[in-house]
């Protein structure tokens, strides 16, 4: 096709797609308005009924339980994936290694970036941790915590070296962690079952105080689970790559 | 927006600053997607990307979705840009 036609082409498909698209625009709700039942009766009914002050938290681990697990499986099965494609199996040789980067040296790191790194490496332990396992209060969440918490081990690399890394996240380790917090997950909707409730019912009690760290019963400890699960697949998924493109001894 | 939202929060900001609030931060979530696209070098674009999201995380937090600005944060501004730039270190590696 010549870079005319294509010119052209480009401006008729173009000029199609946002005619279409401000008539889209058109019919749209006005900025702020909210058409839909669904939020308000959820505003309403969430605290009475799960005893979380957070109804995102509700919403994610109860009432739209079945989408959460769909989503954490998406997280596990992406990082079983990267480390079949890039994990080096025992006994695999590694092809001319040595030349690769002949010549260049390791940038050493800086100090005020191992200072910050290692400032900040306690404090995100804890927001992290605070963020996964309070799914009952606002804001929290088990994905958002345990993205925190897998920072938390990109600090460590920042701050030492990729050896340090792999010595506190053993490929081992943040395979067991990766497994028992989908695991954990997969047995809290499956002991209602064994209870013969419906899939993913709240089995735990609820506690009085909304919000309180004792209420919101299955919320908090599916949101946890999340938590360690997403913190050692992003920790898994990140030290493959480093794996492939760090320095590391020969 | 009005202040519909607002009312019955503890500390409810004036309507009319919460507008002005609102558009500024969607005017920098606009200029810093268009940054985003003009910036041509890879590592560079990895790095304006990482503040694109400091700007989206600031932008769910103006329109009141704390949790969403976590995630935004977590994601955006860290998680994203840190595989982008593994995975950049990886191929840059390859073709030396």
């Amino acid at each position: 096709m010549s870079p005319a036609a294509r010119r052209w082409a480009f401006l008729i498909a173009g000029s199609g797609l946002v005619a279409f698209y401000l008539w889209g625009l058109t019919g749209l709700p006005g900025f702020g308005d909210y058409p839909g039942p669904y939020g308000t009766i959820i505003n309403q009914v969430a605290v009475t009924q799960t005893k979380a002050t957070a109804v995102v938290s509700a919403i994610n681990f109860e009432y739209r339980g079945i989408d959460t697990v769909g989503e954490e499986f998406i997280l596990f099965v992406a990082a079983a994936g990267v480390s079949t494609v890039l994990r080096h199996l025992r006994g695999e040789r590694d092809r001319a290694g040595i030349d690769e980067a002949m010549g260049r040296d390791v940038p050493p790191t800086s100090d005020a970036v191992r200072m910050m790194a290692l400032a900040f490496t306690g404090p995100t332990v804890v927001i992290g941790w605070y963020l996964a396992s309070h799914a009952q209060t606002s804001p929290s969440g088990g994905f958002q915590g345990g993205l925190v918490l897998a920072t938390a081990f990109i600090l460590l690399y920042l701050a030492g070296q990729f050896l340090v890394f792999r010595r506190v996240s053993p490929v081992a380790v943040t395979d067991a962690v990766e497994a028992a917090g989908a695991g954990g997950f997969a047995c809290i909707e499956l002991s209602a079952v064994a209870l013969g409730l419906p899939y993913l019912s709240n089995i735990l009690p609820l506690g009085n105080t909304p919000g309180a760290v004792d209420s919101s019963g299955t919320i908090a400890l599916i949101s946890f689970f999340v938590g360690v699960e997403v913190a050692a697949a992003f920790t898994a998924i990140v030290a493959e790559l480093l794996w492939c493109s760090a320095w590391r001894p020969r | 927006m009005t202040g519909v939202l607002a009312a019955g929060t503890p500390a409810a900001v004036p309507p009319a600053l919460m507008d002005t609030v609102q558009v500024t931060v969607l005017i920098l979530v606009a200029a810093g997607a268009t940054a985003v696209v003009l910036t041509r070098q890879p590592v560079r674009q990895a790095i304006v990307l990482s503040a694109y999201g400091l700007l989206l995380a600031l932008l769910f937090m103006v329109f009141q979705a704390p949790d969403v600005t976590l995630s935004e944060l977590t994601v955006g501004a860290v998680a994203l840009p840190i595989l982008l730039l593994l995975v950049l270190a990886k191929v840059r590696k390859r073709e030396e």
